[in-house]
């Protein structure tokens, strides 16, 4: 049977690991190695590491910190940030990741996800969907960290992604983010019914419960957090056990 | 000296490292003559059949592999694409010829309606059979699965270990000197090191 995919986000700027609230405020949380090692000890199903490193020239840090990874953690990784050439994918999947996740550049040339999937594999294409309240207070998606609204709907985005060759989604919240408040499962849960493909939930996990809700209200197929395991005594040990109490399949 | 043959696709990198980690450093080629020179070969892969089966036939690859494995004997190990590839046949994107190495043809996964399509995550293998590559590893074990299609063998024989997901899915398969696998043990953690280990201690032929 397949097992629910705990996943620790692991947020990088100019090569440290940071934490932000609601895509802001940034907070130096560590050397991402050291992190990814806990990570891997504690048998995280995954790990995904998303640059936000603003200049396009130390955009290398992404590449720097997957590779160094992936010479010590036997385990799955996705990479993303600030991806906009099939070179660039490449060279990722090279060093180490196992799926790209692609955001702003996907919304800009939606061909993109075709190309990727096509020249990778559909499997290794994640595409990653930032959405928040409007003006209206209407779900909109933004690209660029939350900067730039695009007018698109989450559900209607994540289905065209999916038909364009994405092989899953990283759906996430920019209001919750960081808050610990929970996820919008209200939001999961309508992308996730209208996909065939996985979705990742995320932004907002503050207790194990929430990542159990994510599950089985949202209908994820795996659960992203990560203030959870930096500001808390939680380990990856203590949410799989919850997990399983809570009757969901984790790995033994 | 074990080499990991290199044909555009797929993650070499953490193949190479893996291998280092369990002290059998192991060399990335797409020359033939390194690969002829091999004790072991390793073919990995995450992609399209279709582009993979292009690119080692329009290196010479597929013949020099083929040589190895069937005239020289050697012990091969598969990951993922690099399993599907044994195959005759595999209708990712159209229909396309494989090495015909173990028979079989390579189609998408049947998994119903209500499953998500690729296979992501970990899932847990039950053995069919006993292998030398399993030495350590519990029937139940959890390994890492990414993909769409499946390797569907001719004969039950080859199968080793199968795992479920809306269908039963070909895990592992091992005929001769060949061991392939699904899921990918260079991401499977401890476990998956362990096969790697035990591949690199395989003697097929004894």
């Amino acid at each position: 049977m397949i097992k629910a995919r705990l996943i620790p986000t692991v947020l990088l700027k100019d090569g440290r690991m940071i934490k932000t609230k609601q895509f802001d405020s940034y907070r130096d949380v560590g050397n991402p190695r050291t992190v990814a090692k806990v990570y891997d000890a504690q048998h995280a199903d995954e790990l995904i590491f998303l640059d936000i490193t603003a200049t396009t020239e130390e955009r290398h840090f992404l590449l720097d910190v997957v590779t160094a990874v992936a010479e010590e953690c036997f385990m799955p990784l996705t990479a993303g940030g600030g991806i906009k050439t099939v070179a660039q994918a490449r060279e990722l999947l090279q060093h180490g990741a196992d799926k790209v996740a692609i955001n702003t550049h996907a919304v800009n040339d939606p061909h993109f996800i075709t190309e990727l999937a096509e020249k990778f594999g559909r499997s290794t294409v994640v595409v990653s969907i930032d959405f928040k309240k409007n003006a209206l207070g209407v779900n909109e998606v933004y690209t660029e960290r939350g900067r730039k609204p695009t007018g698109l709907d989450p559900v209607e985005w994540a289905k065209e992604a999916e038909k364009r060759g994405a092989g899953e989604i990283l759906l996430t919240s920019i209001d919750r983010e960081g808050m610990m408040n929970g996820y919008d499962i209200e939001m999961i849960r309508a992308v996730a019914d209208s996909i065939s493909i996985p979705i990742i939930a995320s932004g907002g996990v503050g207790k194990i419960s929430d990542l159990v809700a994510g599950l089985k209200e949202g209908h994820a197929s795996a659960v992203a957090a990560a203030s959870i395991f930096h500001f808390t005594d939680q380990s990856i040990f203590k949410a799989h056990s919850h997990m399983k109490e809570a009757g969901i399949s984790v790995r033994r | 000296m074990i080499v990991i043959v290199d044909y555009g696709l797929g993650n070499l990198y953490s193949v190479a490292k893996a291998f280092e980690m369990i002290g059998s450093p192991a060399e990335i080629s797409g020359d033939m003559s390194v690969i002829s020179r091999a004790d072991r070969i390793v073919l990995p892969g995450i992609g399209a059949f279709g582009d993979g089966i292009d690119y080692l036939s329009r290196n010479g690859l597929d013949e020099v592999i083929k040589k190895e494995i069937l005239v020289n004997k050697k012990p091969f190990l598969g990951i993922c694409l690099g399993m599907q590839l044994l195959a005759d046949i595999g209708y990712e994107y159209g229909e396309h010829k494989g090495l015909a190495l173990v028979s079989g043809k390579v189609r998408k996964l049947e998994v119903g309606e209500h499953l998500k399509v690729p296979h992501i995550g970990w899932n847990d293998i039950t053995f069919s059979k006993s292998s030398p590559l399993f030495k350590g590893i519990k029937d139940g074990t959890d390994f890492y699965f990414v993909h769409s299609y499946q390797f569907v063998p001719t004969s039950k024989d080859d199968v080793v270990a199968t795992t479920l997901y809306g269908e039963t899915i070909t895990a592992a398969i091992q005929k001769d000197n060949m061991f392939a696998t699904q899921f990918h043990p260079e991401k499977s953690q401890e476990a998956g090191l362990t096969l790697l280990e035990n591949f690199v201690n395989w003697n097929p032929t004894t």
